[in-house]
C-alpha cells in the first residue's frame, strides 16, 4: 500500500509503484477532474499541484510522490466559494468543452499564487504547455488578467 | 471599439459580444457556487412537455436532445424554454434526453448534431414547448385560485395574480395533475421586441461544473464494478487479428482478460495503466486486408492525375471551356490538402455494460440512434434494449458521429460475455491513428478574366475520397454520384440539400467532381466538411485572379457579390471594421476570404507579418458574420475563436500521412496542436438581423486558412498552394 496525501487528506492506495499519479487519481480514488490527454508531458490536461508547484500528472509515477501533498483542482472551490480564478473563469465565460480547463486553472492558479499580477510574457510562459483544441486560449488571458484583479480586491487564487 | 460610432446615421447593426468591456466585469469573487445543488429528479416530478420537467420544489429540469461538446447547445436551448417559461434559466437542471424519436432532430429525423443547424431546428420547437408550458401554469392557477386567466402573469417561475397572490411553478403540480390539465395544442410565442434572454450574451449553462472538475465527461464514467480497457490496434488501419499471444499481458498482476475484438485485441484490467502495460506486451498477428502499400503520397500523384481527367459534371453555367480557350491569357493552379485528424482533447471512450437482454452504454457521442442501431444489430437486441447515456464531450469537430459507432462497438464487444461494465479508452496514438480523417485532397482551378479584369470564367475540378458515398447517407448527399460535401463552397448555385451558393457570380462557372475509391483509413466530416479544403482552392485562386486583374480582393468580392445582398453587407463591413484601406509596414500583409457555409456568410480578414526565413505570426483576424438573429452573441464569440484556431492549426500545420499504409503522426509532437501563445487576436462582429437563426459552430474554420495564405502572398509575393504551410515555406512563429 502506498501512503499518499491527497487534497489534505491522507490516502492508502493499492497500485503499481510504477502507476502514473494520473491513473491513481482517477481510477484509484474516482478524483476525476484531472484528465488524460497525451500521456507523454505535451498537452498539460493532467496538472496538479505536488507542494504547490504545478506537474504533469500523467508521466510521474505514483511512488515519487508519497512523501509530497497533492492538490487537485476538485479541492479549490471550498465551503461553497470559489476561488479567485475560478471566478474569473466563469466570468470570461472561458470554457467551451471544458476538458482541457482544469489542467488550465491549475496551471493559472500556480501561477498567480506565485505573482499575483503576472504580465502577458508572464502568462505565455506560465501557459504555452496548455493545449485547448476548442480555442479559448483568448478568454483564458482573459480570465488570468481579470482573477488578477480579483486577488487585488482581496480573493484568494 | 464601439463600431456603431463608425456609422452614426444608420441603425445600429453590429452587436457587441464581450461581456469584458467597459469595466462590465466587476463580478465579486465572494458569490456563492452559481446555480443550485444538481438535484436527482423526484418521483413527483411532472412532465409538462417532452423537453421540460418540473418538481414540487421548484426545480425545472430540461431534456436536452442535443449533444454539447463545447459549442454551447445547452446554452441555447436553456435559454430558449426560459425566454418563454420566464424562470432564471442559470437555475436550469439538464439531463441528456433517451434515445426517444421524439427527441430526433428535427432537419435530420435522427438523434444527431451536427451540420451546425441545431439552433435553427431548436429555436421555435424550444420556445413553444417553454410556452406552454407557460400556458399550463396558468391554467392551473387559474383553477386554483378560481381566477380569470387574463388576470394571472409569470416571472421568475411563479404565477402572479393581480391581486398580490403568487405560486410557485412547482406546487402547481397537484392542480395540474388533480384536473388532468394538459399544455395546449398551439400557443402564442413573445414578440422578439420583448425578449429580455434570447439575443443577449449569456455564459455557459454548464460554465460551473467545468472549473471545479466536478463535469462528467465519458471517461469520467464510474460504474460499479467496472474495469478498464486498452486495445491494440493494427499498424495498418483496417487490418484483422490473424493470432494472438496475451501469455505475457496476462503475467502482469492486475489484469484480467484478454480478448480478440473487431478493432484488435483488448486486455481488461483492473485500473487503466495496467491495461496499457498488457497492451505493450502482446503479440499479434495482423492480416492487413491488402491495404499495407497504401500512402498519401501515392493518393496525391494519383489524384493530380485524375485532376486532368474530366470528372462529374456539379455545375455548369455558361460555357467556361470555350471562355477559357478564347482567353487571351488564363491561370491554372493546383491545390492540395492533406488528411487531417480532429485529435479531441479527450481521446475516444466508451463505457458498457451488456447482459444477455440488455446494453447499456455512456458515452459522449454526437450520433446516439445510430449508436443504438449498431449496437443492436452487433447484439441481436430490440433497439429499446439499447440504454445510450450521453455525457459531455471533451470536443468532437466531427469524430464523434461516426457511421460505424466505432468508438462504442469496441466498448460493447469487449464488454460482452464479462458481467461487469467495461470502460475502453483510446490513447492518444491510438486516437491520432483511429482512422477516420478529413480526407486528402486536390483541386485544379483554371480561370480567365473580362476586358474589365473581373473573373469571367472558371472551371474547377475537385478530386478527393466521397464521406457520403455507400453510408446510409448516400441518397441524401450524393446528387448524380457526386458527393454534396466534396463540392460544397465551390458552387454557386444551391447542390441537393445545401440551400445556398458561393455567394459570388462569375458567368461562367463549370465544377467537376472525382471520387477515388474509399480505400485504407475513412473520409470523415472534420468541422465545417467541404470548406475546409474547397473554401482553401476557392479563395485562394479568387486571389489570383484580383492579382492578375490587378483588382483589390476585397474589392474584387464586393463586385462578384453585387447581387448577394447579405454577403455584400458582411463584406462592406469587414472594410470597415478592419481598416481594410489603412496602410502597412513592410514585412507585414493583410489577406481576406468569404464563404457561405450552411446558409450563413462570414468573412474574415487577417495581418500577418513575416520575416525573411518564412517564419510568420497572425497579429489580428477580423471576423464578420451573418448568423441571422444572434440567439447569444457570447457564445457566437467563443464558437468564432474557437473555429479561427482550429482552421489556423490546420493551414499551420496539420497533416496526417500514410506510409505502407500506417499513419506516421502519434502525439502532439508530430500532429502539433496551435499554442496558447500563437493564438491571434480575434475580433468578432455579429450582424444584427431578425432573419431566422442560422449556424455559426462551423462557420469561422473556413475563410481563416485561405486568409492567411493570401495575407502571406500580400506581404511575400509567394503563393503556398500545397499545405499545411510548414512544409511549403511558412512557419507559424511558436
Amino acid at each position: 500500500m502506498l501512503k499518499l496525501m491527497i487534497n489534505g487528506e491522507p490516502e492508502s492506495i493499492d497500485a503499481s509503484p510504477d502507476t502514473p499519479l494520473l491513473w491513481v487519481l482517477r481510477d484509484h480514488l474516482h478524483l476525476t477532474g484531472t484528465k488524460y490527454g497525451c500521456g507523454i508531458n505535451l498537452c498539460g490536461a493532467c496538472t496538479v499541484h505536488v507542494d504547490g508547484a504545478p506537474v504533469r500528472s500523467c508521466g510521474l509515477p505514483v511512488a515519487s510522490v508519497v512523501d509530497q501533498s497533492i492538490e487537485t483542482i476538485e479541492h479549490l472551490a471550498r465551503d461553497g466559494k470559489y476561488t479567485a480564478v475560478q471566478q474569473a473563469w466563469l466570468d470570461a465565460d472561458v470554457a467551451q468543452c471544458g476538458y482541457c480547463q482544469s489542467g488550465q486553472i491549475m496551471a493559472a492558479t500556480a501561477l498567480l499564487r506565485r505573482v499575483s499580477s503576472p504580465n502577458d510574457q508572464q502568462i505565455d510562459a506560465a501557459m504555452n504547455g496548455h493545449i485547448c483544441r476548442c480555442g479559448t486560449y483568448q478568454k483564458i488571458r482573459e480570465a488570468i488578467h481579470h482573477a488578477s484583479k480579483l486577488i487585488e480586491q482581496g480573493g484568494q487564487a | 471599439m464601439n463600431p456603431s460610432s463608425l456609422h452614426p446615421n444608420r441603425r445600429s447593426f453590429l452587436k457587441s459580444t464581450g461581456l469584458l468591456t467597459a469595466g462590465s466585469l466587476l463580478v465579486g469573487f465572494e458569490i456563492p457556487l452559481m446555480g443550485q445543488p444538481r438535484l436527482p429528479a423526484t418521483a413527483s416530478g411532472l412532465m409538462a412537455d417532452a423537453f421540460i420537467r418540473i418538481d414540487v420544489n421548484n426545480t425545472i429540469t430540461l431534456m436536452m436532445n442535443h449533444a454539447e461538446f463545447g459549442n454551447g447547445v445547452y446554452t441555447s436551448l436553456a435559454m430558449m424554454v426560459a425566454e418563454e417559461l420566464d424562470f432564471d434559466w442559470q437555475t436550469l437542471k439538464w439531463e441528456a434526453a433517451p434515445t426517444e424519436a421524439q427527441y430526433f432532430s428535427p432537419i435530420f429525423g435522427e438523434y444527431l448534431t451536427a451540420g451546425s443547424v441545431s439552433t435553427a431546428g431548436a429555436l421555435k420547437p424550444m420556445r413553444e414547448a417553454g410556452a406552454k408550458t407557460r400556458q399550463l401554469l396558468l391554467t392551473a392557477a387559474s383553477r386554483l385560485w378560481d381566477a380569470d386567466i387574463r388576470s394571472l402573469s409569470t416571472s421568475a417561475g411563479q404565477v402572479h395574480h393581480a391581486d398580490g397572490r403568487s405560486v410557485f411553478y412547482g406546487d402547481l403540480i397537484d392542480t395540474i395533475r388533480d384536473h388532468d390539465l394538459k399544455p395546449p395544442k398551439s400557443v402564442q410565442l413573445k414578440d422578439p421586441s420583448e425578449f429580455t434572454v434570447l439575443g443577449r450574451p449569456q455564459r455557459r449553462l454548464e460554465g460551473p461544473e467545468k472549473v471545479t472538475g466536478e463535469a462528467q465527461f465519458g471517461i469520467d464514467v464510474r460504474r460499479p464494478g467496472m474495469v478498464y480497457g486498452a486495445v491494440l490496434r493494427p499498424p495498418v488501419y483496417g487490418s484483422l487479428v490473424k493470432t494472438f499471444d496475451a501469455e505475457a499481458a496476462l503475467k502482469i498482476p492486475g489484469v484480467i482478460k484478454v480478448k480478440a475484438i473487431d478493432a484488435g485485441v483488448v486486455v481488461l484490467a483492473k485500473d487503466y495503466w495496467t491495461a496499457t502495460k498488457g497492451v505493450k506486451v502482446l503479440k499479434v498477428d495482423w492480416d492487413d486486408n491488402g491495404l499495407g502499400d497504401l500512402s498519401t503520397a501515392g493518393f496525391t500523384e494519383e489524384y493530380r492525375a485524375l485532376s486532368r481527367q474530366p470528372g462529374l459534371l456539379a455545375e455548369n453555367i455558361g460555357d467556361a471551356e470555350k471562355t477559357i480557350q478564347a482567353a487571351e491569357s488564363s491561370l491554372e493552379s493546383v491545390y492540395e490538402m492533406p488528411y487531417l485528424a480532429h485529435a479531441t482533447m479527450e481521446p475516444m471512450n466508451c463505457t458498457a455494460q451488456v447482459s444477455p437482454d440488455r446494453c447499456e452504454i455512456w458515452v459522449g457521442t454526437q450520433y446516439q440512434s445510430n449508436d443504438r442501431t449498431i449496437v443492436a444489430r452487433l447484439l441481436g437486441l430490440p433497439e429499446e434494449q439499447v440504454i445510450i447515456h450521453r455525457t459531455l464531450m471533451g470536443g468532437t469537430f466531427g469524430r464523434r458521429a461516426s457511421k460505424t459507432a466505432d468508438f462504442v462497438t469496441d466498448a460493447v464487444q469487449a464488454a460482452q460475455g464479462e458481467s461487469v461494465p467495461v470502460q475502453i479508452i483510446w490513447s492518444r496514438e491510438e486516437d491520432m491513428r483511429g482512422g477516420h480523417y478529413r480526407p486528402l485532397f486536390v483541386h485544379r482551378v483554371r480561370g480567365s478574366l473580362d476586358d474589365a479584369g473581373y473573373p469571367e470564367a472558371w472551371h474547377q475540378t475537385v478530386v478527393g475520397q466521397s464521406i457520403m458515398q455507400k453510408t446510409k447517407h448516400d441518397p441524401a448527399y450524393l446528387v448524380r454520384g457526386i458527393d454534396i460535401y466534396s463540392v460544397d463552397g465551390c458552387l454557386q448555385e444551391p447542390f441537393g440539400v445545401f440551400p445556398y451558393g458561393t455567394s459570388y457570380q462569375i458567368p461562367n462557372h463549370r465544377v467537376e467532381s472525382h471520387n477515388p475509391p474509399k480505400i485504407g483509413v475513412r473520409p470523415h466530416e472534420w468541422r465545417a466538411v467541404g470548406h475546409t479544403h474547397t473554401g482553401i482552392a476557392y479563395e485562394c485562386f479568387l486571389d489570383e485572379l484580383a492579382h492578375k486583374g490587378g483588382k483589390d480582393p476585397l474589392a474584387l468580392r464586393l463586385h462578384l457579390t453585387r447581387d448577394h445582398p447579405r454577403m455584400h453587407h458582411v463584406l462592406k463591413t469587414l472594410e470597415t471594421v478592419s481598416g481594410w484601406a489603412s496602410p502597412l509596414a513592410e514585412g507585414r500583409g493583410r489577406g481576406l476570404a468569404a464563404r457561405i457555409y450552411s446558409v450563413s456568410p462570414i468573412a474574415q480578414a487577417v495581418e500577418v507579418t513575416v520575416n525573411a526565413n518564412g517564419e510568420f505570426s497572425v497579429d489580428r483576424v477580423i471576423c464578420v458574420v451573418d448568423c441571422g438573429f444572434a440567439v447569444n452573441p457570447l457564445g457566437i464569440e467563443s464558437q468564432i475563436q474557437g473555429g479561427v484556431m482550429l482552421g489556423l492549426n490546420a493551414v499551420a500545420y496539420g497533416a496526417i500521412d500514410l506510409v505502407a499504409g500506417q499513419v506516421q503522426q502519434s502525439n502532439f509532437h508530430d500532429y502539433r496542436p496551435l499554442r496558447f501563445q500563437q493564438m491571434p487576436k480575434v475580433e468578432v462582429h455579429i450582424i444584427e438581423s431578425d432573419a431566422p437563426s442560422t449556424g455559426v459552430g462551423e462557420q469561422a474554420t473556413t475563410p481563416i486558412a485561405p486568409a492567411v495564405a493570401n495575407a502571406l502572398f500580400n506581404a511575400t509575393g509567394q503563393r503556398v498552394r500545397q499545405f499545411p504551410l510548414d512544409r511549403h515555406g511558412f512557419v507559424l512563429k511558436a
